[in-house]
């Protein structure tokens, strides 16, 4: 026989089943087969794990200078003229033994076992198995279920031993909290007894446990695949935008599983991502500000359902959801229906325009909206009420005209870029997912991180420098790895991090081409919620002067809060990357009109709530924001609310300002309408719908436009795709993006807006043997990525480099100058408040979601250990915190990782009293800094 | 507070520092641990853990691996008896019965004065004196049904404790003249190696 002539360089030639294939260089066996239509069955490979060879279920023959042996198919390489045999005698005698093997330790159990009917055993044992088994004797038993965390149960005697769990834990979480424990037959999974599987990234194991070995506790036992029910769309719990197969029964979710997406979440979910859906069901709230007596809650914290005798929702469904339209009546809210509530509204915003000015009138929220809905929004808000002072950062985030100035890096630039500096908070905390791919980037080599952070963080550990900086540090240490050496701010500790840590991450720069600054992505979000937005803002400022090259990924972490200022939801802005003035005459043109002038952001909003008089701000929408637990400052957010006159609440959850509002309008969240969401990248994606709202919930934008009606205006957008189609035509950076293209095979994963800017990635075929579930639903008939299209393939190539925008476009928006406010010295007595965040925080998704509810820790004080021993406090001593906003009560607690002069209390957590938030009970949001005194009892 | 006390702690350490990753000397010291307490405590497993720079479930894993390591209390003094084929042809069936009787206890199982502890072994490498019996990983050459009942009687009386120390301690672990290599000297090796490299 010739030799077979050699294909293009990087691809191999090599013979499988006799026929002639070609694979990549260094491809596994069992993937370049795939790939050439051939399946070879699998139970520890997972095309996102480093292979093993452990369960040997992919023997195949591969035929070598000495005869043909079998060989596991995910170990074995292809090779140049290499002869591949997957269907021989011997093979087939192989599988047969490896499913008898395993199944002589199964239980079988398939009738009660949650993997029945997606189960990759089941399947794998109908299509390669021996069909008998000649084992007779006793099998083993184990106690059934243990379990490994509050989240994640393992029924061991199911267990076929594959290693995916653990190796996820290790390889990709990094966190190797389980592990083989055992030998032999008596092998199982095992998690150190004094130590749970607490991970965020736990409940991944679950979805690639290739039998139900691992279950999760909210979904065992509610569903049978065959059953549900799937849409494909994309979590929005945070700003990453991982991409999901939202599953249902009966109107309620039930389970939600990682899509394999290669540009942003490689099939994996984070835990509240993943069980925040249970706050969408909404059928039980534990506990929390919400339900403190234990009683289930209808609306506001201080309103259980007896409070309301008789005229109250008695009718709902849910208890954890706002499912009905309310007005205020004296001290209590009644019923309204839709056309009441909505008049009412519409009344009481016309009063205080018709009195004061549209300036009068402030729009809060917008990141839990769609961009559709914030679309809307903005457009009720800019051009119907009048009002520039429309924010979707609640205190917590960076000036939108510099987020939207900067070029944009994508998630896979970022982690290839050599040098990534990142300025801000933790990232396994508030992007979790993104923290799993910048570790992997480092891990393989392919970035460095230069870390500013104000306390270390889960990747100081994988960063090559990590510079610590106390509140109002950052611009002076950008200055510094931006080449101009000047000092930090003096501090009677010292600086917190050293002149050789500085010139360090500098020299990286340099040699990752210094000022050019083309290989570095700057990733940046907020440091802290305690000191003013203005110094990181300068910070990256600075950078992106100093390095015109330099890509920026912007870290603001809420839901979609990326679309909304990119739909406009922000002071200064309009739809589409454009800046107020520079929009003007082509929003005029196509709005009819536009604020008069720029109006203020969400800190300002609420100073001038709570102020008043002349000029102020007098009436407050809430669009699925909460100011009392979102603004870092929950005593200024208190007096806003009670200074406002008028408050309109369109709400999903229930929620504590409800309780100050005049008008309740109940609005569909995620899972319930349809629409697309940007994410931190700008990447934009599908948003399926899977549940019909409860009760008399409406979609967000149909409420903007039923209030505009009532306004006597009309927003002329009737549907998603009409809005779709509008945003396309004048929001500039949406210019020829269509939500058509996100129905195409490489539009799944999205695309990134402006188009042209980066490719569409290929779009992996769902695996269902790597995430069960999804493929065997489908196969039910519940296609998750309904609606694919091969056909107009071409045209979204095309339209990836759409026309220029035609004559009056706005021009892109300019980099705005920040410098930062006056950092006022610091003193002896004092310690620098820094407030960080955590993932499992008291916010709606979380204490809506009784699983997650009893994951929140309590707040504490967090100080340096030689900080507490110099105040003579104790670890875990209780102390008061004073700061001139109020006073705490919490535990102290020693960290190594807070520099010296600064105090931590996380945002948002429970104190342990039960008090929710001690840090926005400290925080002042309208000075630069906020210095506390720490004091023992 | 540490759970090894202060020459095993410092015996810890020279024992880390003997290996070129640090890992290395998890199943070192796990023996170690067992010569402190018998078997591994779990505050045991989380020290070394600590030590060797791996995760608690990861030590517990690597331990439970190994019929040698104890993740459960045992006795003060550990049996083994060998029931592999050479010692199966003599006799070790039924000299472990016997082992269960005059205990009281079953294979695997430990006296109620936490003295004894029956385990039957595999191979144990005395081949030519079956039934092959061990004590603390001590060959006794007990090889008949009252040899052994001797044998326990002597160690329940207190005898023989210069010959069978209390636990598993093995030879590798405490050799008598200490490291054979001073740490400074693996160090400055390592060193000159490291700069070879680069
Ligand atoms: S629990 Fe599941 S994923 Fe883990 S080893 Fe067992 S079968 Fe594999
Ligand atoms: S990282 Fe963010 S987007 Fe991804 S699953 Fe978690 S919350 Fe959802
Ligand atoms: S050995 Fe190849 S899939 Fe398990």
């Amino acid at each position: 026989m010739a030799e077979p002539q050699a294909g293009p360089p990087g691809t191999v030639t090599f013979t499988l089943d006799g026929r002639r294939v070609t694979g990549r260089e260094g491809e596994l066996v069992i993937s370049a087969a795939e790939r050439a239509g051939v399946y070879i069955p699998r139970f520890c490979y997972h095309p996102r794990l480093a292979p093993v060879g452990m369960c040997r279920m992919c023997l195949v023959e591969v035929v070598g200078p000495r005869g043909a042996t079998l060989q596991p198919a995910c170990i074995a390489t292809v090779e140049e003229g290499g002869e591949i045999v997957t269907d021989s005698p011997k093979v087939k005698k192989a599988q047969d033994g490896i499913l008898e093997f395993l199944l002589i330790n199964h239980p079988l159990d398939c009738p009660v076992c949650d993997k029945g009917g997606e189960c990759p055993l089941q399947d794998q044992t109908l299509a390669y198995g021996p069909g008998e088994s000649r084992f007779v004797e006793e099998k083993r038993h184990f106690a059934k279920p243990i379990a490994l965390s509050e989240l994640v149960l393992l029924d061991r005697e199911r267990c076929i031993q594959c290693g995916r769990c653990t190796r996820f834990a290790e390889e990709v979480a990094g966190e190797a909290q389980i592990d083989f424990a055992g030998r032999g037959e008596r092998l199982e999974v095992a998690m150190f007894p004094t130590r749970p599987f607490t991970s965020y990234f736990s409940g991944n194991t679950v979805q690639i446990c290739p039998v139900g070995a691992l279950t999760a506790t909210p979904y065992r036992f509610t569903a049978r695949p065959w059953d549900l029910d799937q849409v494909e769309s994309t979590c929005t719990t945070c700003a990453v935008g991982c991409r999901v197969a939202v599953q249902s029964s009966a109107n309620r979710l039930t389970r939600l599983l990682g899509l394999d997406s290669e540009p942003v979440n490689h099939s994996w979910l984070c835990d509240k991502g993943r069980f925040a859906y249970e706050a969408v069901n909404g059928d039980e709230v534990r506990a929390g500000p919400a339900a403190a007596d234990g009683r289930p809650v209808t609306l506001g914290s201080s309103h259980p359902r007896g409070a309301f005798a008789g005229e109250v929702i008695e009718t709902a469904s849910k208890v954890g959801r706002v499912t009905e339209p309310m007005v205020r009546a004296g001290d209590r809210h009644v019923r309204a229906g839709w056309s009441r509530a909505l008049a009412e509204a519409a009344r009481r915003l016309g009063e205080v325009r018709a009195a004061h000015g549209p300036e009068a009138i402030a729009v809060l929220g917008g990141g839990r909206l769609t961009n559709e809905g914030a679309y809307a929004w903005t457009k009720l808000a800019k051009a119907v009420l009048g009002t520039d002072s429309v924010d979707a950062q609640l205190g917590d985030g960076l000036p939108a005209e510099l987020v939207l100035a900067l070029p944009r890096a994508t998630i896979d630039e970022t982690c290839s870029a050599p040098v990534v500096v990142l300025i801000g908070g933790d990232v396994r905390e508030e992007l979790p997912v993104l923290f799993l791919r910048l570790r992997r980037a480092v891990l393989d080599g392919r970035t460095r991180i230069v870390e500013v952070s104000p306390r270390s963080t889960a990747l100081t550990q994988y960063a090559a420098v990590s510079l610590r900086v106390r509140p109002g540090d950052v611009p002076a240490v950008a200055r510094i790895l931006a080449g101009q050496p000047g000092p930090l701010p003096s501090h009677p500790a010292g600086p917190a991090c050293s002149p050789e840590q500085l010139a360090q991450a500098r020299a990286l720069v340099e040699a990752a081409g210094g000022e050019a600054g083309s290989s570095v992505v700057v990733a940046y979000g907020r440091s802290s919620l305690a000191e003013d937005p203005s110094f990181d803002a300068a910070a990256v400022s600075t950078l992106a002067v100093a390095w015109p090259g330099a890509r920026f990924l912007p870290l603001l972490r809420r839901g979609n809060v990326h679309g909304a200022l990119d739909m406009g939801m922000a002071p200064g802005i309009l739809p589409g990357r454009t800046s107020l003035e520079g929009g003007r005459a082509w929003f005029v043109e196509h709005w009819g009109s536009v604020p008069r002038a720029r109006g203020k952001a969400a800190t300002e909003v609420l100073q001038s709530a709570a102020e008043g008089g002349p000029g102020s701000v007098r009436a407050l929408v809430l669009v699925g924001c909460d100011p009392l637990q979102d603004f870092p400052d929950a005593a200024l957010a208190a007096r806003a609310l009670a200074g406002a006159e008028v408050v309109v609440a369109v709400a999903g959850h229930p929620s504590p300002a409800l309780d100050h509002a005049d008008v309740v309008l109940p609005v569909a969240v995620a899972h319930e309408r349809p629409g697309t969401t940007t994410n931190i990248e700008g990447r934009v994606t599908r948003l399926g719908q899977k549940l019909v709202p409860p009760g008399l919930a409406w979609p967000d934008w149909t409420i903007a436009t039923a209030l505009a009606d009532e306004l006597g205006y009309d927003l002329a957008i009737g549907s998603v795709t009409e809005i779709a189609e509008e945003i396309e035509r004048v929001a500039p950076a949406y210019r020829g993006f269509s939500p058509g293209y996100l129905d195409q095979v490489s539009g799944h994963d999205g695309l990134v807006v402006p188009l042209g800017t980066a490719d569409a990635p290929p779009v992996a075929p769902i695996d269902p043997m790597a995430t069960p579930g999804i493929g065997q639903v489908e196969q039910q008939g519940a296609p998750p990525r309904a609606g694919l299209t091969e056909t107009v393939e071409r045209e979204l190539l095309a339209a990836l480099h759409p026309e220029p925008a035609g004559e009056g476009a706005p021009a892109p928006m300019r980099r705005p100058a920040v410098e930062p406010v006056a950092l006022p010295p610091p003193d002896h007595y004092s310690l620098r408040l820094v407030s960080t965040r955590r993932l499992y925080d008291r916010s709606s998704a979380v204490v809506g979601s009784p699983s997650l509810e009893p994951l929140v820790p309590p707040a504490r004080a967090l100080a340096n250990p030689s900080e507490l021993a110099r105040l003579g406090v104790q670890d875990g001593e209780r102390v008061r915190v004073t700061s001139p906003r109020g006073q705490v009560v919490l535990e102290a607690g020693a960290d190594a990782g807070v520099p010296k002069g600064v105090l931590v209390v996380e945002f948002n957590l429970a104190e342990p009293a039960g008090a929710p938030n001690a840090a926005s009970a400290l925080i002042d949001a309208t000075v630069p800094v906020n210095d506390v005194r720490l004091e023992t009892l | 507070m540490s759970y090894f006390n202060a020459a095993m702690a410092a015996r810890a350490r020279q024992l880390v520092s003997l290996y070129p990753k640090a890992r290395s000397a998890l199943v070192p010291l796990c023996h170690l641990a067992q010569e402190q307490d018998g078997w591994l405590r779990p505050e045991a497993m989380e020290e070394i853990a600590e030590l060797v720079g791996v995760t608690p479930a990861e030590v517990r894993g690597t331990a439970s691996f190994y019929d040698m390591l104890h993740t459960e209390p045992v006795g003060r003094y550990v049996v083994s008896i060998c029931t592999n084929i050479a010692c199966l042809l003599d006799g070790a069936a039924e000299l472990l019965d016997h082992a269960s009787e005059r205990l009281g206890v079953p294979v695997g199982g430990t006296t109620a004065d936490g003295v004894f502890t029956l385990e039957e072994a595999e191979c144990l490498a005395d081949c030519d004196h079956p039934p092959c019996v061990q004590v603390n990983h001590r060959f006794v050459r007990t090889t008949t049904a009252d040899a052994f009942d001797r044998l326990i009687d002597e160690l329940a009386a207190g005898g023989r404790t210069e010959e069978i120390p209390p636990h598993g301690t093995l030879v590798r672990i405490r050799r008598s003249g200490g490291l054979r290599v001073p740490p400074d000297e693996i160090a400055r090796e390592r060193a000159q190696r490291a700069q070879g490299d680069g």
